[in-house]
């Protein structure tokens, strides 16, 4: 059994017996990015576990121990972590919870917190919480944050959004069932596999893999009928985590469109920018400014290489810069807005009207702050902008029921459709049925 | 033959449509949650039609969709359906009002084809009309027709039931007619529908009413046309207006492949025998046996057995005058019952306690003496004055007196009464961390009730139901509108009447446990529980709690009247301890035979509150009249100038800010709303802008007009009350006529160096923005609203000489100056603060009062967001003081949460410097809707109750209720009276 040793704050530290003994928790946040993300861990000798428990528990025990007014991913994440301690399946004297820590004005940035008094009220004062954050904070003997594991989290995120967005544009269209999930599978392991070999940053051999995920999946026998594509932007728990948007994507697959959501790089390439601007703004240490550069620069190279390894594939749908996504919101908010997903979530919303996606389902948590001015706020500015553009915005909270979300949703799909009809009118292309049973409402009762 | 089925929240509604579009067979029944029985029902009258037939079959609504999965048939979105029926039927229709059960529906057809539904809040909905038509204790249709003999019309939130209730109660107490209420209520739904969905589209053309609701309220329809400004052949109201959408769907069926009538029959028949509810809970009771158990342990904790037809003797009487109900309670000295009373106030306190008096002096003459009379409850005061009653209590300390007959250990009360919710622990024998329900009525009896109603049965029946059920369905823990919907996906799953009777009563306690009290464990509330309040006499939520605790709880039999009970004890204890001012002074049955009672309301013009009064005056015939004045916050209008002079600041600085205005105009006119962070900043821009020679032009106080004239510009209805003001702000700005409005994105505060980081919330930082993006007339002025970072001055004079010289040519060097001016000035205001802070904590120290530091955010000094808490606190012979007055004694300080932003810095350390002082106590004020405010107010409380102090927490909102204010305010009273060394009984 492992000591438990505090440091000077009191706070119950991770230490390398632990390292050794305890199996570190991890919420999912993106399944496939996240389960790279928990190979890496693997790589670097951590027990870690990734959950992928979705069950009415999970809320119950956010309820308990979170405050409810409180958002609610944090309900959930928490939730989910104290419903697999309390499961039975680890032993709760060695297991660790790892939680990301980040430093913006939004109240999120108290999970951790939060965490910790969950856990002091259940009783588990004796579980470490290991904090994951790229600001130094909260130190612990048993776990750093090497340059090569920064790394190798660095590229399962950048290879995690390239495979995503191949992947959600086979997925709908795919003639064997599972064959792209099967593909996802194959190129998780064989991509966390090499991540430990020498030279597998190597800019000419990341491109390499660029070309062959994208042209793996490009090769995914498919049936290209026409489908509503429909964007999903929003709070980025609850935009991208199946448990916090009541499977949103696999709903949006049973409606038979194909959902386009947009990924996790430009959120990266987003957060160090902020500081770039902020400096522009307000002034402040040059260093880090610099360094936020570097970085943002080094990532939006990255992204140029990804699209470049995707347009050799003309039937699937290109990803923008970073440069362009920024140049879109100019005239809606300024650059400083950065709480939350701030301008980014706009942003994402005009890139995909801009695209050709106007079927937009912006998701938040209820009472989502940021997203007051960034979601909620900016759909009418966007409307009047682009009138054809298809915007729903839903609330996500413990006491939402999916039918009042879906029912919303379906009205938002209702007119995609009619717009996708009034569309094809023109091209005499056939419209995808839905699967029996479901909405089909590729007609209208109304003489158009 | 097309058929098209709406399975709505409440309702079914079948249409068969012919091949020549003509309505062949119409109904619209209630389907009492039993969703798939009524629907293959109403089917089945069709068989003698369609037998042998073969039609085309689409459903429709919010209920609908779990049957059409279910047995495989069509199902099209209502809102969809719906714009397709008008565009056949109605080709002219610019715009379709479709109001529902919980939901509403605009549709705008021409000048660009738009839908909008209520989002996740049901205002303005049938529900809503319902629940208010409950509230008055009428049926819906009454309700219509008090409606129609409105004269005058009163200001109602109906953006939640729980808050127009908190509108609503104060006007019938007050006396206000029925008939006016009736009709504010549907104006209130008329207002919601245009501020909330309409959001700045103007509903205008030909305007198509459709759904229950309007089909059915006349008085509704009278009110949207009055509104909305329209002509007759403009505002459209179609026979078939109720079932509209249904032929929408049967129009839509037409898509859809033809099956034989019987087909389609078995197919809903079949899906109505399936039985899937997913989330399901324990059952209350397994068995008979365990029921008896139970209310055999329960029926022990009763009073002592009296017999009240021989008894003769002395009694005391206790009168707990609630919001909407009276309870009387009147005991012999040893805690035996003689009477007791319990029933709605039917808005007349004064006149039920008059009928009251009267039958217990008639039934027990001189054979009873009335030794000592106490009353609590809301109506306390007007209660007392009426009836001369001897003395008057805060309802904590009732039923904390009440809980202690029956158990003398009590650590934790808790009382669900109709829509309010009590909840304190005791610690040394006092009432410590009260938690009231003041946002949210969600967990309290008339919810159930209501719901009762709804389903088809009186409330003892469906409890009764719950009891035995087998799969009580879970339906989650938040507010009424949110629960509508979960029972609505109960019943989408097939669950019966009595698996959701049990449902709600868990639901019920889990609010009250989860929410209202925030308990992690049960065992964090206490050893010795007390229940009581109405809705505890209903079996299944008593049960419920047990099951939830996991303990044993005591509900005393007279779990109703506790509050009486406990004042009738007081009044008993004050006679024995002979402290009892004039005891025995109660109106005798000569002087109760000419009681008159004269109300009369007017409005109190002494301050920018504007409180409704309410002039009571009382006679007794041939004896001087007495005249009790309420619903005043303060004691100006009584006129007589007491404790008129004590100190608080936060009203100080709210003058001091109202006054910074003007200055020469040399360059303009420069409007700044008085919004979020300008009740921080105002000095700073102030002293900036005048330096450079401009006027400044603030927007007007904020009052309920304000709102009102920005409220169509939000665009999220969750956000806080402080936010939504800005609208109305800006839109007076543009009344105004300056030259630009200023307002900046601010997403740094002042670095006070008291926290890890210095920001300011997402909605203060951004919402310049949103206004820019929002308020459409905006584009009229110049609206300026740069990122500014005032943390750092040198950058800050830089980057302002940028922004200013480009806007108004201003040269770089007198920007410098001015910025350094008004770095000068907000450094003074502060001083200024601290300064006035501390005299006026000198001042409470020589005149040996209490000092309250009302703690919360700069915006909260405006007095239509705290409704004038500050005057009412300082009424009670406190002197108020606020959080930036003495957050600057203590250092940084660590708290167990990330602490950057500075407001809430500010909070952490006026609590801790607070815990340091024997005479102060801390009042935070928290907004509805602040995310933020979920973390400090942990925190905050933490740290109070660390230090021993006690924690107290005054919600607020858009509504003007200080009902729960008063309680926390005089509880807190209470506390610190037990506190102070005194001897202890």
């Amino acid at each position: 059994m492992a000591e438990l040793i505090y440091n000077e704050q009191g706070r119950l530290l991770f230490t390398e017996e632990m390292k050794q003994e305890y199996t570190l928790l991890m919420p999912q946040m993106l399944p496939v990015h996240f389960a790279m993300l928990r190979q890496v861990f693997v790589n670097h000798g951590y027990k870690a576990v990734m959950l992928t428990t979705n069950h009415r528990g999970i809320v119950d025990e956010g309820l308990k121990y979170v405050h409810n007014d409180t958002c609610y991913p944090a309900l959930l994440v928490i939730g989910q972590l104290l419903d697999a301690v309390k499961s039975g399946k680890y032993d709760p004297h060695k297991v660790a919870l790892m939680i990301t820590q980040t430093g913006g004005g939004c109240r999120a940035s108290n999970y951790i917190h939060l965490l910790r008094k969950a856990l002091h009220r259940a009783g588990y004062d004796y579980i470490p919480v290991v904090s994951i954050n790229l600001s130094g904070l909260e130190k612990n003997p048993g776990f750093s944050l090497g340059l090569g594991m920064l790394i190798q989290m660095a590229y399962s995120m950048i290879y995690g959004d390239l495979i995503v967005h191949m992947a959600n544009q086979c997925r709908p269209y795919e003639i064997v069932e599972g064959e792209t999930d099967r593909r996802i599978g194959k190129w998780v392991d064989r991509l966390v596999g090499e991540f430990s070999k020498k030279g597998s940053f190597r800019p000419a051999h990341v491109k390499e893999n660029f070309a062959l995920i994208a042209g793996d999946f490009a090769s995914i026998p498919v049936n290209r009928v026409p489908k509503v594509k429909v964007g999903v932007v929003g709070e980025i728990y609850i935009k991208y985590a199946p448990l916090g948007n009541n499977n949103l994507e696999q709903f949006l697959l049973s409606e038979g469109c194909e959902p386009v959501v947009p990924g996790l790089t430009d959120f990266i390439i987003f957060k160090c920018d902020n500081r770039v601007e902020d400096h522009r703004l307000y002034g402040g240490k040059t260093a880090t400014y610099l360094g936020a550069g570097v970085l943002s620069r080094y990532v939006r190279k990255l992204q140029r290489d990804m699209i470049d390894a995707i347009q050799k594939y003309p039937e699937f749908r290109v990803p923008c810069t970073f440069d362009h996504l920024k140049s879109l919101v100019k005239d809606y908010l300024g650059y400083g807005n950065k709480m939350g997903e701030g301008w980014l979530l706009t942003g994402e919303m005009l890139e995909l009207i801009d695209s050709g996606v106007d079927n937009i389902v912006c998701t938040q948590p209820f009472g989502c702050l940021p997203n007051h001015v960034v979601g909620k706020g900016m759909v009418r500015k966007i409307k009047n902008c682009h009138p054809q553009s298809n915007i729903v915005c839903v609330d996500y909270d413990p006491g939402a029921t999916r039918i009042n979300q879906e029912n919303r949703i379906k009205l938002m799909l209702a007119n995609a459709r009619m717009a996708a009809e009034k569309a094809a009118g023109k091209t005499t292309a056939p419209l995808a049925p839905a699967p029996a049973g479901e909405t089909r409402g590729a007609e209208t009762p109304a003489t158009v | 033959m097309r058929i098209g089925i709406d399975i709505g929240s409440t309702t079914v509604k079948v249409v068969l449509l012919d091949d020549r579009d003509q309505i062949v067979h119409k109904t619209y029944e209630r389907h009492m949650s039993k969703v798939r029985e009524k629907t293959a029902e109403m089917l089945r009258e069709l068989s003698p039609r369609l037998n042998g037939e073969r039609v085309q079959v689409a459903i429709t609504g919010s209920a609908g969709l779990g049957v059409a999965k279910a047995a495989g048939l069509e199902f099209v979105q209502e809102v969809f359906a719906t714009a397709g029926a008008v565009e056949r039927f109605l080709p002219d229709t610019d715009a379709v009002v479709e109001l529902g059960g919980e939901d509403a529906k605009i549709i705008f057809l021409t000048g660009g084809l738009e839908e909008r539904m209520n989002g996740s809040c049901a205002g303005g909905t049938g529900a809503f009309i319902d629940q208010m038509a409950t509230l008055l204790g009428i049926a819906p249709d009454e309700l219509d027709r008090l409606s129609l003999r409105h004269e005058k019309l009163y200001s109602i939130a109906s953006r939640c039931g729980v808050f127009a209730k908190s509108d609503i109660q104060p006007l019938l107490n007050q006396g206000a007619r029925r008939e006016d209420v009736a009709a504010s209520i549907f104006q209130a739904v008329v207002n919601q529908t245009i501020a909330g969905l309409a959001q700045g589209r103007e509903i205008k053309g030909k305007v198509l009413f459709l759904g229950g609701p309007l089909f059915f309220f006349e008085g509704l329809r009278r009110q949207f046309v009055e509104t909305l400004k329209l002509t007759p052949e403009n505002a459209v109201f179609p026979e078939t207006a109720d079932v509209f959408v249904a032929i929408g769907s049967a129009c839509y069926a037409e898509n859809t492949e033809a099956l034989p009538f019987e087909e389609v029959m078995s197919r809903i028949e079949n899906a109505s025998a399936q039985k899937n509810t997913q989330n399901t809970l324990e059952p209350l009771f397994r068995c008979r046996e365990e029921y008896d158990a139970f209310t055999a342990r329960h029926g022990a904790d009763k009073p002592p057995e009296m017999d009240a037809d021989s008894y003769t003797g002395d009694a005391y009487l206790g009168v707990d005058a609630g919001s909407t109900t009276t309870k009387l309670a009147l005991i012999t000295p040893e805690g035996g019952l003689l009477y007791t009373y319990y029933a709605s106030n039917q808005g007349n306190p004064v006149g039920v306690v008059l009928e009251q008096l009267k039958e217990i002096y008639r039934r027990f003459g001189s054979r009873v003496a009335i030794r000592g009379s106490a009353a609590t409850g809301y109506g306390e005061d007007l209660i007392k004055n009426a009836f001369n009653i001897d003395r008057g209590l805060v309802e904590t300390v009732a039923h904390y007196r009440a809980a202690r007959h029956f158990n003398p250990q009590v650590d934790f009360i808790i009382d669900i009464g109709g829509q309010d919710m009590k909840c304190f622990k005791i610690r040394n024998g006092a009432i410590d961390s009260i938690m009231l329900n003041e946002a949210c009525s969600s967990g309290c009896g008339s919810f159930i009730e209501t719901f009762a109603k709804a389903l088809g049965y009186s409330i003892a029946d469906f409890s009764q139901l719950g009891l035995f059920a087998e799969q009580p369905v879970d339906l989650g823990s938040r507010c009424t509108v949110f629960m509508n919907s979960s029972v609505k996906q109960a019943q989408k799953e097939g669950a019966g009447v009595d698996d959701i009777s049990a449902g709600l009563s868990m639901s019920i306690v889990k609010n009250a446990i989860y929410k209202v009290i925030r308990a992690a464990d049960p065992s964090e509330l206490g050893q010795h529980i007390v229940v009581q309040g109405g809705t505890f006499l209903n079996d299944a939520v008593l049960r419920s709690f047990e099951l939830e605790l996991g303990a044993d709880v005591v509900r005393p039999t007279i779990a109703g009247i506790m509050g009486a009970y406990g004042a009738a004890l007081s009044a008993l204890d004050a006679a024995q301890a002979g402290t009892g001012a004039s005891v025995g002074g109660l109106l005798g049955p000569g002087e109760l035979e000419n009681f008159v009672h004269v109300a009369k309301s007017t409005q109190c013009n002494l301050c920018g509150n504007h409180c409704q009064l309410t002039v009571n005056t009382f006679g007794s015939g041939a004896g001087a009249s007495r005249r009790f004045l309420s619903g005043n916050r303060c004691e100006r209008p009584l006129g007589k100038g007491r404790q008129r002079d004590i100190p608080n600041l936060m009203k100080w600085k709210y003058d001091y800010l109202r006054s910074l205005h003007g200055g020469e105009n040399r360059r303009g006119r420069i409007g700044i709303p008085m919004t979020l962070n300008t009740y921080e900043n105002l000095p700073f821009w102030h002293a900036f802008f005048t330096r450079l020679g401009f006027e400044v032009v603030l927007s007007p106080e904020s009052n309920r007009e304000l709102y009102a004239c920005g409220q169509h510009t939000i665009p999220s209805d969750t956000v806080c009350y402080p936010a939504k003001l800005a609208h109305g702000h800006v839109e007076r700005l543009l009344d105004e006529g300056v030259d630009a409005i200023f307002y900046p994105c601010l997403p740094y505060n002042f670095d006070e160096g008291k926290g890890d980081n210095h920001y300011n919330c997402p909605v203060v930082a951004y919402y310049p923005e949103l206004l820019d993006a929002n308020v459409e007339r905006l584009k009229e002025t110049r609206f300026l609203s740069p990122y500014f970072g005032l943390h750092r001055p040198k950058n800050f004079a830089k980057k302002a000489a940028a922004f200013f010289g480009k806007e108004f040519g201003v040269p770089a060097r007198e920007v410098k100056a001015a910025a350094e001016a008004a770095y000068q000035a907000y450094d003074g205001y502060k001083e200024e603060i601290h300064r006035r802070g501390a005299d006026m904590i000198a001042w409470a120290r020589e005149n040996d009062m209490p000092i309250i530091v009302v703690a919360g955010r700069p915006y909260h000094m405006d007095p239509e967001i705290n409704h004038g808490i500050d005057s009412m606190i300082a009424s009670f012979g406190l002197v108020v003081v606020t959080e930036d007055a003495v957050a600057y004694h203590e250092p940084k300080k660590t708290v167990n949460v990330l602490n950057q932003w500075t407001y809430h810095s500010r909070l952490y350390n006026a609590a801790e410097y607070v815990t340091t002082q024997p005479d102060m106590q801390l009042v935070q004020l928290v907004s509805f809707g602040c995310g933020i405010d979920a973390i400090t107010t942990d925190e905050v409380r933490a740290i109070l109750e660390e230090g021993g102090k006690l924690y107290t927490q005054l919600k607020i909102d858009e509504i003007n209720n200080l009902g729960a204010v008063r309680i926390r305010i005089r509880s807190l009273l209470a506390a610190m009276d037990a506190r102070t060394p005194a001897p202890v009984k």
